[in-house]
């Protein structure tokens, strides 16, 4: 119940540029929220500050109920906010196994077999398990997604942000990850969501908000912010 | 000295280089940080322990079991006060910064202990010997060479086997997201230095024991270590002690062949010659 993530008149500027401008919005609990924009809207910038990357300019930022603005990255990763990156980063020298271990034992702050159970049923989750003793180095894009998202699993998040985990996949494959996040989901984890790949973010998102320019556009019903006017006009560029 | 002997002294005395080297080859690994004062930390080391051994009393040996955490704590200090702002950003910054902390330690220890050359005395351990027909092993350079083997075997278990281990390979793989995985990475590098700098005290007593020393000796050591560990290849543990093994080789199989040389000369043109022809060092992983 109530909101898991409150994003409140949060602003980012690098230098003189202005990219995220008074943005607020949150995330039920439970809820999956899918976010939509053109490129430079601000969307990466968002979930980096939401992850902890680097801090607002100004705003806020609460995490159950918690204000987690002042809080680096590896703190929140322990808190309960999992993130899986725009260009997948695994550690290539780990094996797939380790690297999974790793989220289970430092975010998810557990020991022994606990975490080494824990990295296994991420594993199971994302259909990597039959990868887990190759070197992350030599996965293919889909396995270095789906690795992604295992460690982000392993660390127990309450809440995942996903970037654009879909973008450069074939549309089988894109298939098989809807169908995971859609199980993740399920869980009980709550999702935001970036992506292009606005028919795959139809099949799992509750709620979509469409940004531009470092502000909410319009949100609400998926398919009704999809079809309404204000995001026609920002991705066909019509003027009327 | 015949072949044999040179070959056996080459590699005994590369454990020692290898033990300079293992603590710049783990700051490199996880940090990408090069330490100009690393040589300057092993010859205070080595006054430490004389200072430890002219108050209470006994064989330089004891005073590794207070120098290693000593050198530990002083790692940690350094991390924070000094090396974490150094990580990460232009490796100039790391090379003006490190070359004047080697000056500070150089003239703090000059103040405190003057320019005089001091040794640790190891008694009759420094110059005993067996023999097996024509080869003659020195019983302290074998010592020396399998502590250092003791240490990186220790250490490559720790990276291999350990929770602590998984997390410094994953931060020397990619900072960012392994702060993403709940990794502090700030932790992670001070334990990294603390690492560091205990083993390269580790060094400094063997080498005060082995030779004298004196508070201008850090850069020549860094050298030493320098060259190990790019023979070796930066970011391998086992590459590091190769390294080391290597260097020692080429100065005493030099020293055989050229008896008029100074026997450094031929593992500063080996080092070169890799440098030249193979940049990633003989047993480096390839860059891609």
């Amino acid at each position: 119940m109530g909101a898991v993530i409150e994003v409140d008149a949060v602003s980012k500027r690098f230098g003189a540029l202005a990219v995220i401008e008074e943005l607020s919005f949150s995330l039920e609990e439970g809820e999956a929220l899918g976010v939509v924009g053109p490129n430079g809207a601000g969307k990466t910038t968002t979930l980096n500050m939401i992850a902890g990357d680097f801090r607002p300019s100004g705003g806020s930022i609460r995490f159950d109920g918690q204000d987690v603005t002042g809080f680096s990255a590896y703190r929140r990763c322990k808190l309960g906010i999992g993130r899986t990156s725009q260009i997948p980063r695994p550690f290539e020298g780990l094996t797939v196994f380790e690297n999974v271990l790793v989220g289970a034992s430092f975010g998810g702050a557990h020991r022994g077999h606990v975490a080494r159970d824990l990295a296994v049923d991420a594993l199971r989750r994302t259909g990597m398990i039959s990868k887990a003793n190759v070197r992350a180095g030599q996965l293919t894009l889909l396995e270095r997604k789906r690795l992604e998202l295992s460690r982000a699993l392993a660390a127990e998040p309450k809440v995942l942000l996903l970037d654009e985990i879909a973008g450069g996949l074939t549309d089988g494959e894109v298939q098989e990850l809807v169908e995971t996040i859609k199980s993740i989901h399920a869980s009980g984890v709550s999702v935001i969501w970036i992506e292009h790949i606005v028919h795959a973010l139809l099949k799992v998102v509750d709620r979509m908000l469409a940004m531009d320019c470092g502000r909410v556009l319009v949100q609400g019903d998926p398919h009704e912010v999809m079809a309404s006017d204000e995001v026609k006009n920002v991705y066909l560029g019509s003027e009327d | 000295m015949n072949w044999l002997n040179a070959v056996v002294a080459g590699v005994l005395v590369g454990g020692l280089y290898a033990l300079y080297a293992t603590g710049l080859s783990v700051s490199f690994g996880v940090m990408r940080l090069v330490n100009l004062a690393h040589g300057d930390l092993a010859v205070m080391a080595a006054f430490l322990s004389s200072t430890l051994v002219l108050s209470a009393g006994g064989s330089p040996f004891w005073t590794i079991l207070v120098l290693l955490p000593v050198g530990f704590l002083v790692g940690l200090a350094l991390q924070r006060v000094v090396f974490d702002r150094l990580v990460g950003v232009d490796p100039a910054f790391q090379i003006v910064a490190t070359f004047g902390l080697s000056i500070v330690i150089q003239n703090a220890l000059l103040r405190v202990y003057s320019a005089d050359r001091r040794a640790l005395d190891v008694g009759k351990l420094k110059v005993d010997s067996v023999s097996i027909g024509d080869l003659s092993i020195g019983v302290f350079p074998l010592l020396r060479f399998l502590v250092a083997v003791a240490v990186l075997v220790s250490l490559s278990l720790f990276l291999g086997r350990t929770k602590l281990g998984r997390a410094f390979r994953a931060t020397s793989d990619d900072p960012v997201a392994a702060r993403l995985m709940g990794i502090n990475n700030r932790t992670i590098y001070m334990v990294a230095t603390g690492i560091a700098v205990s083993t390269v005290f580790l060094a400094g007593v063997f080498n005060g024991a082995q030779t004298n020393f004196a508070t201008s000796d850090g850069p020549g050591l860094l050298i030493f270590a320098f060259e190990a560990v790019i023979i070796g290849g930066l970011g391998s543990l086992w590459g590091t002690l190769a390294g080391g093994i290597v260097l020692g080789l080429a100065q005493t199989l030099g020293a055989e062949q050229f008896t008029d040389w100074p026997s450094q000369l031929f593992g500063h043109v080996l080092f070169l010659v890799v440098l030249a022809v193979r940049p990633n060092g003989l047993f480096g992983r390839v860059e891609a």
